[in-house]
């Protein structure tokens, strides 16, 4: 990954509390677990950032190596990497992520 | 296209002692759904437990031979 990929994923992810790397966008989803991400959130009811990776090769590439994980999505809270898809299923249906973002949130 | 059992194969080769299923979701070996249960998750966050198994599939991954990965990881009971 390059210098100027790395600057833009951590000016991405550092600027918007909550920052989803995905395929597609918000409202068009590309992918089912881009959209079970975006399920997610939307039913929290918090706001939050997309970046559409189908749009950017570099970033396609450099947001794997930037959090030594292979797949997308991948959301990042207050500059912290918290999950893919699944992980966020498992953190939903727990009540872990409903009072992780509260607490980030409120902070 | 890859078999589930090859799945398996690299999977348990970095995590001998672990139980996996996995089933291929679409038919055309590429979409999997896969469960672990190995002592080797203890004391270790989800995310950790999910790059333990990403770790074990990073050929697949990397040359996109897996192109969706469902992943659930537990501790045996």
């Amino acid at each position: 990954m390059d210098s100027d990929t790395r600057s833009k994923i951590e000016s991405l992810i550092n600027s918007n509390p909550i920052m989803v790397f995905m395929k597609g966008t918000k409202l068009m989803p590309q992918c089912g677990f881009s959209n079970n991400v975006v399920q997610i959130l939307n039913a929290l009811g918090i706001s939050f950032e997309t970046f559409d990776v189908l749009s950017d090769m570099d970033i396609r590439e450099g947001i794997k190596e930037f959090s030594n994980w292979p797949t997308i999505p991948q959301v990042y809270l207050k500059g912290e990497f918290l999950g893919g898809s699944d992980i966020l299923i498992e953190m939903y249906n727990s009540g872990e992520l409903k009072e992780k973002l509260e607490i980030a949130l409120a902070s | 296209m890859l078999k589930p059992a090859q799945v398996v194969a690299s999977i348990k080769k970095a995590l001998p002692d672990a139980e996996v299923t996995v089933e291929d979701l679409s038919g055309g070996g590429d979409h999997f759904q896969v469960n672990v249960i190995s002592t080797s998750f203890m004391g270790l966050s989800l995310i950790k437990q999910h790059q333990l198994v990403y770790g074990a599939l990073q050929k697949e991954l990397a040359s996109e031979a897996i192109h969706a990965l469902a992943l659930n990881t537990s501790i045996p009971n």
